[in-house]
């Protein structure tokens, strides 16, 4: 683990993205206690006013603090997108190796539906989900992980396969383990490595979706700083107040870059041999 | 490409659309514990629920509810939009025609600039020019379509006055208008498509100028032009055409968010409408639609390459 942490940081670009990411995380932590203000406080004279000493990132159309919204709003952002990528990876993951190991005609079965499903784009199928569900930050969890199941469910199921033929599968086999143990205990270990690096790069994937969901209004509702929700409000205001809008958006995209960066570091340092 | 292969082909497509409208199905009418409540909200009387609720036929098993609407959808009636009383099904004609405008212009554009700028950053593997490149198209993916576009907007639009911020003119009423209010939606969905087709494209060339062919080509003592664009372009340019087509699906989500802040009346916005005034027909018609045309587009980008690559066999 050490070891690999070390691989990581050694490449600029897996040191830039473990850099932003533990930046990410003390916010997501400390966040409200390190804010210079309350999120909500309201400040009539401060409206609108642009970045300096009282406000270094400016303040919004109520004179709020828009660093210290950011710093709160991480909360409610990354870590949702953090448990929608984890149930839906989980969820993919177990449907793909379930379908290696039963092979043949229920394989191409389970694959074939598992691609037909994918004909539906992901901010589409979030969306019907959420107006069914009820609009929220929760929902949309739940939307976004059963937008990203099919994807995972493929990735997995490529690897798997090779798995299935590996000698240790057949012994288990042989010894009549039953398939559940099969599927979690032999077959699902050994495909974790390229699951972690696959979600990894999904987490960003998940951010800026739920970002757009929120930034939609269907995902987090209002007084939430939420990025998107912050862009959303901000957009009315953006040309007499354009650090609103810049301000979270610059947000989003260095939390999508960092886990880029960190999906990329982990492949190059778990595949050394691989030189893109 | 052989008769087989398109049968079996277009036998996948036909069971992805069936799939796909079970289960937009599924989720708008019958995951709903009572979707006659969801679509009413909370002030609907009991008379009135009761009527839509007889209207839907929502007291009838899921299958049945299933298959008369599949069987109407199928004779191409969607249903009266609960919303404008209209049917359905022209108007979202319609506006799709208008997403596909702008889908097929933002793909001509990232095609344009995407390709030349794969291969040079492949040529120059290693150097700044790649490094720039490539820090673009990490940039480009990782910028969710609402901020690239609100960001576009704030700069094109306020700052420089060039170009109208949001709006439809369509193109045979006003064909320059209809081009400066297209420009920015387009550029928006193109700088996130060339991002992907970019990186596609640089390392495909880099695969190919590592392989035997092209080294045979060089000793043999061929130009470098003629190595590269009769040699390794033409293969490098065979996974284009995947990516295209995957990114169609992308597309489609991508034109939800870019037509509701462009204020385009194509398919995407009209879902949301619909989606927020919760208008079931449409909702029903918008995401089939679009997901159908994914699914279409798929198959023919699958026939495009079998033409294309004679190697390629599936079966």
């Amino acid at each position: 683990m050490i070891e690999l942490l070390i691989r990581l940081v050694r490449r600029p670009q897996g040191l830039v993205g473990v850099a932003l990411l533990a930046l990410i995380a003390i916010a997501c932590l400390f966040g409200p206690a390190l804010a210079p203000y309350a999120p909500e406080k309201i400040d009539f004279l401060g409206r609108f006013r642009p970045p300096g000493w009282q406000n270094w990132l400016g303040a919004d159309q109520f004179g709020r603090d828009i660093l210290s919204r950011l710093m709160v709003g991480a909360r409610s952002t990354v870590p949702m997108a953090l448990v929608a990528t984890f149930v839906g990876s989980a969820a993919g993951a177990i449907i793909g190796v379930g379908s290696a190991y039963l092979g043949g005609r229920t394989d191409e079965a389970i694959m074939r539906t598992n691609d037909a499903v994918m004909a539906i784009p992901g901010l589409l199928m979030a969306l019907l989900l959420v107006s069914t569900l009820g609009n929220g930050a929760g929902n949309a969890v739940v939307a976004i992980a059963v937008a990203f199941a099919p994807g995972m469910a493929r990735v997995t199921r490529s690897v798997a396969l090779n798995i299935r033929n590996q000698d240790y599968v057949k012994a288990a086999i042989a010894r009549g383990e039953s398939a559940v143990w099969i599927i979690f205990r032999e077959m699902l270990p050994n495909v974790m490595a390229p699951i972690v690096i696959e979600s990894t790069i999904r987490v960003s994937f998940a951010v800026m979706l739920f970002a757009t969901l929120s930034f939609l209004g269907v995902g987090a509702q209002p007084p939430a700083s939420e990025w998107g929700l912050m862009v959303a409000d901000a957009r009315q205001y953006m040309y007499q107040a354009p650090w609103g809008l810049i301000a979270p958006s610059a947000a989003i995209a260095l939390t999508a870059i960092a886990f880029n960066l960190l999906g990329d570091g982990l492949r190059d340092a778990l595949n050394p041999k691989d030189e893109r | 490409m052989s008769f087989a292969w398109l049968a079996r082909r277009l036998l996948l497509m036909a069971y992805t659309l069936v799939v796909v409208s079970m289960l937009v199905f599924a989720i708008t009418q019958v995951l709903p514990a009572d979707a006659a409540q969801s679509l009413l909200g909370e002030n609907a009387t009991p008379e009135m629920l009761a009527a839509l609720r007889a209207k839907l036929g929502l007291g009838d098993p899921a299958w049945q509810q299933y298959l008369r609407w599949a069987g109407r959808v199928f004779s191409g009636d969607f249903g009266i939009s609960m919303r404008t009383s209209q049917p359905v099904g022209p108007d979202m004609l319609t506006a799709l025609s208008r997403s596909l405008l702008l889908a097929a212009s933002s793909i001509l554009v990232t095609l344009l600039v995407a390709v030349p700028l794969g291969v040079v950053a492949a040529l120059r593997h290693g150097r700044l020019t790649d490094t720039g490149v490539s820090l673009i198209a990490y940039l480009g993916v990782s910028l969710p379509e609402f901020v690239t576009a609100t960001l576009l907007a704030l700069l094109l639009a306020d700052t420089l006055h060039w170009l109208p911020a949001t709006g439809y003119v369509s193109l045979p009423e006003d064909f320059g208008d209809g081009i400066r209010h297209l420009a920015l939606p387009v550029l928006t969905i193109s700088v996130i498509l060339i991002a992907h087709v970019m990186r596609m494209m640089r390392s495909e060339t880099l695969d190919v100028l590592k392989s035997d062919y092209i080294r045979a080509a060089r000793l043999k003592g061929l130009p470098e032009r003629t190595v590269l664009f009769r040699h390794a372009l033409r293969n490098a340019l065979l996974p284009v055409v995947t990516i295209i087509a995957l990114d169609v699906g992308y597309l489609l989500g991508g034109i939800i968010v870019i037509e509701e802040i462009f204020a385009i009346p194509g398919i995407g916005r009209a879902l949301m409408v619909a989606i927020t005034t919760r208008d079931l027909p449409s909702i029903q018609a918008g995401a089939l639609i679009m997901a159908a045309t994914y699914a279409i587009t798929n198959t023919l980008a699958d026939m495009t390459y079998a033409l294309l690559d004679r190697r390629i066999r599936y079966d």
